[in-house]
């Protein structure tokens, strides 16, 4: 038994047949190839599969592909424009925000979510955001300065985050 | 243009940071089935029957193979890297450690089955209707109790669970007369955890056989994937080398769990062949809990006996390493020749001796974990420093720069040679501390902490002065040490017509930024632009062969085989420009891109020789076209990085709780290529080395259940978890390696840990010298500390 779900992803819509029991970041990697979202864990702790929904920021891989039905989702692979990268893309590459790059993409979808809300957070705000989101490679000290890093650019320029 | 020395922008980035990195599990093959394999629940129980024809009869399975197929096909199980004897000179214990287990599991998560299916979900469905009946057994899992008489015995082959004994520095009877005669001996017993790596990508394999060509590709999360191709292919399935291919993509992560070869990636290559179709299986964290390779495990005993001016008279060391059930591919090494070889530290330690012991028990295997070995060295002696100045009343940095090692560079003075065999190349260990000292503002603190604790507020300061050993080398010395591979590295510089250049090297990146930092020196060297170079690494059929990036290596060892080729490439190129600019060779010089006859303004651009060499119209008679050079680098040495940490903790006397207010590093790695990189490195080590002395620690039961194998029970140090750091660097090059790097991977994970425990016992030094407080420093553990 299958459903139908229709869902706009990264500004595509797409029409799909899912498996009730099917995990969204198993649509988005299998079904659609959309291998941004990773999984690094089974307890909903790591945050490497974060995606927006409607612009809020969950964890794919504790949510039902039947569930976004409907929604906007924005995984990272939507983020860049025109080969440009996404001011908070482009913060992780200024400040080496990143290392192995696993954790990267649900760190990226996280502070973009934390940058909607506070748009110029502190350290200890940042780091407070994080704690959804696991990192082995970079001790989270660089990752914090890139999202400072972008929210500075966003501001300077006065842009929207999404 | 010089890149050296610059925090140049990752060239991976971009892939990383827009969701188009390849990891293994991203790559999907057609046809593609998915595997799941069947694990033990118990840590120790005969198997006494396997039903799989219900799961076998479930819509969507294609195979199901068990332990007994395995046996059938006279596959072998996966061998040890290293070995190391007996002190007697027996050989050490080795019982084989199969694909799957037919006849009795020894660790909860030793594989019984794999189930092959359509699709994950549906293998893992399949999985379920596995019938197994055990008959379970009882289980040791502390290692220092798996060697007492009676304890349950792990493998018949292995009597007393003894895998080997091992001891190495001054004979045993000098150090103990030396402990005896000391004017003081500090003593510590404790336990280095054991750790669970955790990059946060799962281990993954694909295994595809194609029929065609009669070829295997197996495509998995490795550090090392042309050794796991050699051990897979002549010590596991005998099928030949130069068929198979192995393709480490990008990988998240490895911290040493990915160094070795585990039964997955021969389970899905063979299997692959049996059903005809390519196989996935990739981990969960859960299993990733069970089955990949922890880290440390020691049950120490260390002693260290000072005069009555603090000067250090001896060290004598015992330790338990638990090895798990089987022998992964490099644990002989790591509690050994990782360990006590690194036990002179940064000290004048006239006599050292260590005995170490590895024993099996029923959990998974203990191999190298970012460290490996230098980190329990480090842990035993820092502790035992700070301790030693508690007992004695004296500063701990103070008794640091009575003991250090005086400076020598290795070039104009010889290398330092310590008790434990080692010859150190180069060092200067005052400057580190003193620079510590500084940065953290020392006197000062003393005085807030004076002033704190009128208050009741507990302040500790904690230092750690380390060196560790990295691009372990050369390959006669660890071949003679019981290495069963060279340690050496390959690189190829292949400068293509139009003088854009791919290099392959045998470095494994996964988050270390090969293909940045390795530009920057081929650029360097070649005066070209980064944008012309190419980084190639991590498959077997592209690089010629590898030994892949662990202990800090990948700089000092495969950076060195690319210069060395580059070297190469540029005599030829010489030859070429001599040809074309009618100079002698010896008449030219090379920078800046171009070949100039000196003292002229006559030169020939490195892009006219690249062409040159593939349309080779004009050019020197017997000279082969061409320009593309490999090399093999077999260091002289290892390099000995070193460096000094210090964190400042406040202890919350209702609580227990310990919170890291500073963290400083001042680490000396020798040369540096890109400044923001190797900062990234230390950030990450010492995350790693903080989480240890705070937070993480796997935890068997006596029943041998891994009590804490998710993300919800092991804590992982969190972002709210860690200040920012304070870094800093000294300079001293490695005198025997072209590039003068020593190496930074591992430094901040090694120096850590004691810095953070010893700034918790300075803290809590109103309530004494506090000897019992084993780490993970949890608030429960520092609470009970304060009120024993
Ligand atoms: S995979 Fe979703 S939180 Fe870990
Ligand atoms: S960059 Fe590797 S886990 Fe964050």
């Amino acid at each position: 038994m299958s459903v139908k779900i229709s869902v706009t992803i990264n500004g595509k819509k797409y029409t799909s047949q899912v498996e009730p029991r099917q995990l969204l970041v198993y649509y988005l990697r299998e079904a659609l190839s959309l291998t941004g979202a990773h999984v690094g864990c089974d307890t909903s702790s790591c945050g490497a599969c974060t995606v927006l929904i409607d612009g809020n920021a969950v964890k794919s891989c504790t949510t039902l592909a039947v569930q976004v039905d409907g929604t906007q989702v924005t995984t990272v692979e939507g983020l860049a424009k025109n080969g440009t990268l996404h001011p908070i893309q482009e913060g992780f590459r200024q400040e080496h925000g990143l290392q192995c790059g696993f954790c990267t993409p649900g760190m990226i979808m996280s502070a973009a979510d934390l940058l909607q809300n506070n748009p110029n957070p502190s350290e200890t705000e940042i780091r407070h955001a994080l704690e959804g989101n696991f990192c082995r490679c970079t001790g989270y000290h660089n990752i914090v300065r890139s999202i400072q890093w972008a929210a500075k650019k966003l501001q300077e320029t006065n842009a929207a985050v999404l | 243009m010089t890149y050296i020395g610059q925090s140049v922008k990752r060239v991976e980035d971009k892939r990383f940071t827009t969701g188009k990195g390849k990891y293994t599990d991203d790559i999907k093959l057609v046809g593609m089935t998915h595997a799941h394999i069947v694990r033990s629940p118990y840590a120790h129980a005969k198997i006494l029957s396997i039903d799989i024809d219900t799961a076998l009869a479930h819509p969507g399975v294609v195979a199901i193979f068990t332990g007994k197929d395995i046996a059938a096909a006279g596959i072998n199980g996966v061998p040890a890297g290293w070995q190391v004897n007996f002190k007697d000179g027996t050989t050490m214990k080795e019982p084989p450690h199969p694909l799957l287990v037919a006849d009795r599991v020894k660790h909860v998560g030793d594989g019984i089955a794999v189930v092959i299916a359509e699709d994950d979900a549906t293998a893992r469905d399949a999985a379920d209707l596995i019938e197994i009946e055990y008959e379970v057994l009882p289980a040791v899992t502390n290692p220092a109790e798996a060697i007492k008489p009676g304890a349950p015995q792990v493998h018949d082959s292995a009597p007393n669970n003894m895998c080997f004994d091992w001891e190495l520095g001054n004979p045993k009877a000098e150090v103990d007369a030396a402990i005896a005669a000391s004017h003081h001996v500090t003593r510590l017993d404790f336990i280095n955890q054991r750790m669970a790596p955790n990059a946060i990508e799962p281990r993954s394999a694909i295994g595809h056989y194609d029929d065609s060509k009669d070829k295997y590709t197996l495509y998995t999360t490795s550090q090392n994937p042309h050794l796991t191709r050699l051990l897979m292919c002549a010590f596991v399935l005998g099928i030949p080398e130069h068929k198979v291919q192995v393709v480490a993509p990008d990988v998240g992560g490895g911290f040493g769990s990915k160094i070795f070869h585990y039964i997955e990636e021969a389970l899905v290559i063979w299997a692959s062949k049996q059903i005809g179709r390519p196989i996935k299986w990739t981990s969960d964290r859960s299993e990733a809990f069970l089955t990949d390779a922890h880290g440390r495990d020691h049950v120490t005993t260390a002693e260290m006996g000072f005069d009555k001016d603090g000067k250090i008279t001896a060290l004598r060391v015992n330790t338990v390493a638990n090895l798990g059930a089987y022998i992964s591919t490099f644990a002989p090494a790591v509690p050994t020749y990782l360990h006590g070889t690194l036990l002179q530290g940064l000290y004048t330690t006239p006599k050292i001796h260590v005995d170490v012991i590895a024993a099996f028990t029923h959990t998974n295997a203990v191999d190298a974990y970012r460290g490996a070995g230098r980190p329990e060295a480090t842990y035993l002696l820092e502790r035992l420093v700070d301790t030693a100045a508690l007992e004695m009343g004296m500063d701990p940095a103070e008794l640091r720069f009575k003991n250090f090692i005086p400076a020598f560079d290795g070039v104009t003075q010889p290398g330092y040679q310590t008790q434990v065999a080692l010859q150190y190349d180069s060092g200067n260990y005052e400057p580190v501390l003193e620079r510590g000292l500084e940065m953290v503002g020392y006197e000062q603190f003393r005085k807030d902490q004076a002033e704190a604790r009128k208050n009741g507020k507990l302040l500790g300061i904690g230092f750690s002065t380390y060196i560790e050993a990295c691009g372990i080398a050369p390959s006669a010395v660890v071949g003679a040490l019981g290495a069963r591979a060279g340690l050496y590295e390959s690189a190829q510089v292949r400068v293509q017509p139009t003088g854009k250049v791919s290099v392959f090297t045998g470095s494994h990146s996964h988050g270390q930024g090969h293909e940045t930092t390795f530009a920057q020196v081929v650029a360097d060297r070649l005066g070209i632009a980064m944008e012309d170079i190419d980084i190639v690494h991590g498959d077997s059929d592209s690089v010629a062969f590898g030994m892949g990036t662990y202990g800090s290596r990948s700089l000092a060892v495969g950076g060195s085989a690319i210069v060395k080729s580059i070297d190469k490439v540029l005599e030829k190129g010489a030859k070429i420009a001599a040809h074309k600019l009618e100079a002698a060779e010896e008449d030219l010089e090379y920078a800046g891109g171009k070949w100039t006859v000196k003292g002229t303004d006559k030169s020939i651009g490195f892009g006219d020789i690249a062409l040159t060499a593939y349309v080779p119209h004009d050019y020197p008679a017997g000279l082969e076209p061409g320009l593309d050079f490999s090399s093999f680098y077999d260091p002289t040495n290892f390099t000995y990085p070193f460096g000094c940490h210090i964190a400042i903790v406040e202890v919350d006397q209702d609580t227990g709780k310990v919170t890291l207010k500073r963290f400083i590093a001042v680490d000396d790695v020798g040369n540096v290529i890109n400044p923001m990189i190797v900062d990234g490195q230390i950030h990450g080590g010492l995350a790693q080395g903080i989480g240890q002395a705070l937070l993480e620690g796997v935890i068997y039961d006596e029943n041998g259940q891994l009590v804490n194998g998710s993300y919800m029970d092991y804590a992982m140090p969190r972002a709210d978890d860690l200040p920012s750091f304070e870094i800093d660097r000294k300079v001293t090059p490695c005198p025997h390696n072209p590039l003068g790097v020593k190496g930074a991977g591992e430094a901040g994970c090694i120096g850590s840990t004691p810095a953070v425990v010893n700034a918790v016992m300075d803290a809590l030094a109103p309530f004494g010298v506090i000897k019992n407080l084993e780490m993970p420093l949890t608030p429960q553990r520092v609470w009970r500390a304060m009120h024993q």
